[in-house]
């Protein structure tokens, strides 16, 4: 409508603001601050906000975590492609905003992943064949949540978000002083239930970490058909911080994730962590994404490869020598084998799974079916073994 | 013009690039669907040569994607919005059912909102979870919603014409099982009514009723029962609300047994409403009681189990000898 006004009369609206408000303009938000402690040539820069202090043992440490990562997602892309897997959504590109977050947090504190957090699951100890059941089609998520605090994987998008707030706000309820970390997409902020769960973390001062890895596509959809602000300002509508970080610098992310958890477990509400990110392979294993993206945008972020960075570092700094790459070379290989392995060997669920934990305490109907389908079954061995006796 | 043989999603496709070629006012919206084409390429190209005014990258909103399509209906639009998979519909179930269902009335019928919302659905693709389910039952139950899921080619591409051009807010499901099934397409020809049922294969001894991805387990059942002398009369429901009960009691007269087959869970489903409704007016007809098969009452299993939940060509089979043995 402004526009409108300030038009000279006459002239055609669109050539007299062309200059300032073409459509691609008013698309692209501005150009955030983003805090780097590491730069894509492996050097280390200083944050006024976010001091760092790290060994050379850490740094191997969030190095090998990368690289396993790294592989371990590689392993399941290449089971998918032989058909032992359905489907796989590859991490590739996010394993420093995954390790850097995972390796932020305690123990103590609980996560909530989307359907791609493997570096966090990593972080969390959680056995990596145990991600694998879902794709395989064996089962919906099969782990013990509790076991390692790492909740199950969710695909339907958002939902978690407020999952996480729930439980963020039965630990502020007992008093507990953990941290509650819900991940999501840059997609996802534009569900309802992640603008609700910011609502209720902000009235509940609930202490979760809404960690958002903008790694910049949907699908096919780019962050622009989500936002038009930074992701990392919505925060601030609902009364909460939020900051953007260089997801691509585990150094970076380790050091905004560790001060968000001491946010939230010191009572001051929920914060929101922007890690900025990029999604290197397709979205999933069925994605394509030369449909709708170009190769040369792939080209720049591969010059910003999270684990190339840190290698660069390690380098510079002389904090890792040329057996301990050989060595991590070696664990990545013993890795992959047991990896694949595993899935190989991986037992099909007995027909009858079916029936078992729809609920808690039984019910008439699914005690019904089961008993028909059992007898169903049965009555294909009869048959076969009918067979066999003539 | 002849008929020309191509895949359901083809068909789709075209019967899209149609109504956005026949009515200036319809929209195509909803997650992936411009340079994607959507997840599932029903919308390939059309963004390209309809421009993305008429052709809408939605940002991922379900509740976003309906409540805006309500309201460009109200201005004047008919919006088809797609949903990308079955299960992800619900965060978009509020406004379909509170909303879109109701404003008609509401308005004693001073506002139509023309509005089809597309799901792909139902098994059988080894997808993880949230990628396999039949909803039908869930929205059926509302009314103000009509329900359509076509079975072969032909009818994706009629019914997804007549459900863009019915006032009433459509959902229209489809078989994606099916997506890549060919069959023939006459475009100029002309299209039965939309909520018709269709006897595909006439029989004598049993009426067997399916619709979407479940009418070719149908029809494979009935070559299967043919092999052992038994004659299936085989009906494609097409429309799940309304259902098209004269075509089902005309058929239960004649074979005076009756079989439904749908991917959903059985209990409370399409086939308990056929179920009841049919053993009201051919009670006298009957000779075995109404029989369902279909999914069982627990989610939508992982991948490697979901051959034992679908109803496959032998559990239908089951079906119709537990039917013929009364
Ligand atoms: C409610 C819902 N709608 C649609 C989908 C289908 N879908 C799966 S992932 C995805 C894109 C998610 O993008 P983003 O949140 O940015 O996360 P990313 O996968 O890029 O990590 C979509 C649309 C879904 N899983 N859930």
């Amino acid at each position: 409508m402004t526009v409108e006004r300030t038009a000279p009369r006459g002239k055609p609206r669109r050539a007299a603001t062309k200059k300032t408000t073409t459509a691609a303009a008013r698309r692209r938000p501005p150009r955030p601050e983003m805090v780097q402690l590491l730069t894509p040539e492996g050097e280390r820069v200083e944050h006024p906000d976010y001091a760092l202090e790290t060994t050379p043992e850490q740094l191997r440490g969030l190095y090998r975590d990368m690289v396993l990562t790294r592989r371990f997602d590689a392993e399941a892309t290449a089971l998918q492609r032989q058909g032992e897997l359905g489907l796989w959504p590859s991490l590739l590109g996010q394993e420093a905003a995954q390790i850097g977050s995972g390796r932020a947090l305690r123990d103590d504190d609980y996560v909530f992943p989307t359907y791609r957090e493997h570096g966090v699951a990593w972080c969390r100890g959680v056995d990596p064949t145990l991600l694998l059941g879902m794709f395989r089609g064996v089962n919906h998520g099969g782990w013990d949540p509790t076991t390692n605090n790492f909740h199950l994987y969710t695909i339907v998008i958002g939902s978690q978000a407020l999952h996480a707030t729930g439980y963020a706000m039965g630990v502020a309820k007992d008093g507990a002083d953990v941290a509650v970390v819900a991940y999501f997409g840059d997609g996802a902020s534009s569900q309802g239930d992640v603008a609700e769960a910011f609502t209720f973390a902000a009235v509940y001062n609930a202490p979760v970490v809404f960690f958002c890895q903008n790694n910049q596509w949907a699908i096919s959809e780019p962050t622009e058909r989500q936002t038009r602000v930074p992701l990392y300002q919505r925060a601030a509508g609902y009364g909460f911080p939020g900051v953007r970080v260089d997801g691509n610098d585990v150094l970076a992310v380790l050091a905004v994730t560790r001060a968000a958890a001491e946010h939230v477990r010191t009572g001051q509400g929920p914060m929101l962590v922007e890690a900025f990110t990029y999604r290197m392979g397709a979205h999933t294993t069925s994605d394509d994404p030369t449909r709708y993206r170009r190769k040369e945008e792939l080209e720049v972020w591969e010059g910003k490869d999270p684990i190339l960075r840190l290698r660069r570092c390690l380098e510079r700094e002389s904090a890792a020598d040329e057996a301990f790459f050989a060595d991590l070379e070696r664990e990545s290989d013993v890795m992959a084998r047991r990896v694949r392995e595993a899935i190989r060997t991986m037992p099909d669920p007995d027909g009858m799974a079916m029936f078992e934990h729809t609920y808690a305490d039984g019910h008439a109907l699914v005690d019904e079916e089961r008993a028909q389908y059992a007898a169903y079954v049965a009555s294909f061995a009869d048959h076969e073994h009918g067979h066999e006796g003539v | 013009m002849t008929a020309e043989k191509m895949a359901m999603a083809k068909a789709l496709n075209s019967s899209l690039r149609k109504a956005l070629e026949s009515d200036p006012k319809v929209l195509v919206m909803g997650e992936d669907v411009g340079k994607l084409g959507g997840v599932f390429r029903i919308t390939d190209g059309l963004q390209k040569d309809f421009g993305e005014e008429r052709v809408i990258d939605t940002p991922l909103a379900e509740s976003g994607i309906i409540g805006t399509a309500i309201g460009l209906a109200l201005r004047g639009y008919r919006p088809i919005a797609e949903i990308q998979f079955d299960g992800f519909v619900f965060p978009g179930y509020d406004q379909i059912v509170t909303q879109l269902a109701k404003m008609h009335a509401r308005s004693l019928g001073k506002v139509k909102l023309p509005v089809v919302v597309r799901i792909p659905f139902g098994g059988g693709i080894g997808a993880v979870e949230h990628h396999s389910e039949s909803p039908e039952a869930l929205f059926a139950h509302v009314a103000g919603l009509k329900i359509v899921a076509p079975g072969n080619p032909s009818d994706a591409y009629w019914m997804l014409q007549q459900a863009i051009e019915c006032d009433d807010p459509v959902i229209f499901f489809e078989p994606k099982a099916r997506y890549w099934d060919k069959g023939e397409v006459d475009a100029a020809g002309i299209p039965g009514p939309l909520h018709a049922a269709k006897v595909v294969r006439p029989g004598t001894d049993l009426t067997l009723v399916a619709y979407g991805p479940t009418v070719k387990t149908a029809l494979a059942a009935a070559v299967a029962a043919e092999e052992d002398g038994v004659s299936l009369e085989v009906i494609d429901l097409r429309s799940v609300s309304p259902i098209d009960f004269d075509t089902l009691q005309r058929s239960v007269e004649k074979t005076g047994r009756l079989v439904v087959a749908h991917e959903a869970p059985v209990f409370f489903g399409a086939g308990a409403e056929v179920a009841a409704r049919i053993t009201e007016r051919c009670f006298y007809h009957l000779q075995a009681p109404v029989l369902r098969v279909g999914g069982f009452h627990a989610p939508y299993p992982p991948a490697r189990l979901e051959e034992e939940y679908l109803p496959g060509l032998d559990r239908v089979l089951d079906s119709v000898d537990r039917a013929l043995a009364y």
